[in-house]
């Protein structure tokens, strides 16, 4: 078991040992989660609507305090160093957290800004991002009349604008056509390549085949971990969409 | 790092930045900085005449002497009333009244000068349309100014001596008291209260509606700072906002500012920090901004009512005064009544402006630690 805490800066990215989420009025959100995610590794979370996902990601974030148990976040406990964790860590939320009322660039300068750059590091930073990206024609639009596909793209663009260490997607790529999913995906893939540890949520199979590792979420509960290969072989199943079903069968007999 | 660095990368700046941004793009906001100020100064300062001067007042002259156009001639002196024509009986009377053409209508029967010559006590009448009770104890005071001053005036003719007793009523601060002087500072006080809480607690709940609230409790920024930048340019919109009224009031109502600006401004930051505090508060209680608006209104009306903006506070039974004394607009009518109008200065505001100061850091400080439990 990796140890949690501060002290060992090239643990796993992500370390979280038996944490529980109860929301006020006693719902059990998350439970007797143990996680640890690699570093450079991209790591999906799967698990059917209200499994626990995002509230997981939301504690690792340091959006909500656990009720019970620890984790840690590049190096640093969630509980804590939260302050530490923010500056190393990017978010992009199933809402995607834009300013309808602002530009393309003023949405990345205003959180490359708050993620503490300036001058001209900061504008030739954001120019490059943009080209990448493919941001840099529609830079003076604002982003609310956006498309969802270049909505998605900002959103990305925004919070990896500060090159963190570790990125959580939740949904990224709900509601874009397939074309910008692979636009999506060749992103993240360039991301991680860099060293960049990613945790992505997502409702499609075929992003998950795309991931290094998979945990499966039910009803707030852990009920599989591993790599597309391992998790296939171990399930014997022929594809993660089967896979999905079978464990959430399960898991709803064995909650019966 | 040093401390211009610090303070030049503060994370206050970009949430400024954004802000200022916003709003410019906001057309609800540019509305309530330029056009809300200009239409409740208009609306307030025309409509809300508490003093009724003016009653369009018809003749029954019975007399036809030189007394009696003397007594009419003092009855339009007194200023409460207009003349807008004669009548010849009782019945033409009845109609200009029951028309409207008329609120009020002076009789004077056929013996008035008669009895004035005799030494014996004359007679004459005010028929006042008492259906609105403001008009009619106007003209009823206008009357009996106007009875005393003739009466008087007759007395000292005939004994050949000055009148005895010279009563003189010298109103201070407000000489022609016109009620517009007493309102237009008040729109400032009551324009700042709505903007400030309203602008405040739906620009937040916006945000969180949003998700960008979310998206910024993630990033590095700290609370202070994201407060700060929030609030900060609110402040400016409340000063802009106060120095349009002031202005449009001094142009359209001839409204006296005798005071200093610098004290007015200076006193006006408590209240305004106080007001942002309910802003705040109400987004921490709000689902969303429909239900902001509804809270701000829901706040605005006993600070119209009992504040003192437009029914004084004397005039009130004492559980309403009792009740006025919770709300920041209260003390900054007092503060704002002061200056501009009386020219007082900080030795005799310093109980409003204490009250304010401890109202808005209490209720700074409660709003502050709900909206970070909000925010976790
Ligand atoms: N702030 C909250 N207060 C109370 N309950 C909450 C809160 N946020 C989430 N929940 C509940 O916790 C459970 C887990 O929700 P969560 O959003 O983590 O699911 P999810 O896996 O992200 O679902 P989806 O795939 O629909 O996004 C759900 O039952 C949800 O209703
Ligand atoms: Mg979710």
């Amino acid at each position: 078991m990796t140890s949690v805490g501060a002290s060992a800066p090239l643990a796993d990215a992500v370390v979280t040992e038996g944490v529980r989420k109860v929301f006020h009025g006693g719902l059990v959100a998350v439970d007797h989660l143990d996680l640890a995610i690699h570093r450079g590794e991209v790591f999906g979370l799967l698990g059917p609507n209200g499994s626990g996902k995002t509230t997981t990601i939301r504690m690792l974030c340091g959006l909500l305090t656990p009720t019970a148990g620890r984790a840690s976040v590049v190096g640093h406990d969630v509980a804590l160093e939260p302050e530490l964790i923010r500056a190393k860590i990017g978010y992009m939320s199933q809402r995607y957290g834009l300013y309808d009322d602002l530009t393309v660039y003023e949405n990345l300068r205003f959180y490359a800004t708050v993620y503490g750059l300036h001058g001209k590091a900061r504008t030739e930073r954001l120019e490059k991002h943009m080209e990448e990206i493919g941001l840099t024609a529609l830079r003076s639009q604002l982003a609310g009349t956006l498309s969802g596909g270049w909505k998605q793209r900002l959103a990305l663009a925004c919070a990896t604008a500060h090159e963190p260490e570790m990125l959580f997607l939740d949904e990224p790529t709900a509601g874009v056509d397939p074309a910008a999913r692979r636009a999506f995906w060749t992103s993240i893939y360039e991301l991680a390549a860099h060293g960049t540890t990613i945790l992505v949520t997502t409702h499609y199979m075929d992003e998950a085949e795309r991931c290094q590792r998979l945990a499966f979420l039910s009803r707030g509960h852990l009920i599989g971990l591993g790599t597309v290969k391992e998790i296939l072989e171990h399930f014997k199943q022929p594809t993660i969409e089967d896979v999905f079903i079978e464990l959430q069968k399960r898991d709803e007999g064995a909650a019966a | 790092m040093s401390l211009v660095t610090q303070f030049r990368e503060s994370r206050f700046w970009p949430m400024l930045w954004k802000e200022f941004i916003q709003m410019r793009r906001d057309r609800l906001t540019f509305l309530m900085m330029t056009g809300l100020p200009a239409v409740q100064l208009v609306l307030f300062g025309y409509a809300i005449q508490t003093d009724v001067r003016h009653l369009k007042t018809v003749v029954l002259d019975e007399s036809r002497t030189a007394e009696s156009r003397a007594l009419v001639n003092v009855m339009v002196n007194t200023g409460s009333f207009d003349l807008v024509g004669a009548v010849s009986d009782r019945a033409q009377l009845r109609d200009a009244i029951e028309s409207g053409v008329a609120s009020a209508a002076l009789v004077i029967p056929p013996d008035y000068e008669r009895n004035i010559k005799r030494g014996r006590t004359a007679e004459a009448q005010i028929i006042v349309d008492a259906a609105d009770p403001q008009s009619s104890s106007s003209a009823i005071a206008g009357a009996q100014l106007a009875a005393l001053a003739r009466g008087a005036t007759i007395i000292s003719e005939r004994s050949r001596t000055a009148p005895p007793i010279d009563m003189r009523v010298r109103p201070w601060y407000n000489p022609e008291q016109r009620s517009a002087v007493f309102i237009v500072p008040g729109v400032i006080g009551i324009l700042l209260t709505i903007t400030m809480i309203l602008i405040t607690s739906t620009a937040i709940v916006r945000e969180r509606e949003r998700g960008t609230l979310e998206q910024l409790i993630v990033t590095p920024i700290s609370k202070p700072s994201l407060m700060l930048g929030k609030l900060v340019p609110f402040v400016l919109v409340g000063y802009v906002q106060m120095t349009v009224v002031m202005g449009l009031g001094k142009l359209i109502f001839r409204i006296p500012t005798v005071g200093s600006f610098a004290l007015l401004y200076l006193l006006t930051i408590p209240f305004i920090v106080a007001s942002l505090g309910v802003g705040l508060l109400i987004s921490t209680v709000a689902r969303n901004q429909v239900q902001a608006m509804q809270f701000s209104f829901f706040f605005m009306l006993p600070n119209i009512l009992l504040s003192g903006y437009i029914f004084p506070r004397v005039a009130m039974p004492l559980p309403a005064q009792w009740l006025g004394l919770l709300l920041p607009l209260t003390y900054y009518l007092n503060i704002l009544r002061g200056i501009l109008l009386k020219g007082v200065g900080i030795a005799q505001l310093w109980r409003p402006t204490l009250a304010l100061s401890v109202f808005a850091t209490l209720i700074l400080l409660i709003s502050v630690r709900r909206f970070s439990k909000t925010i976790e």
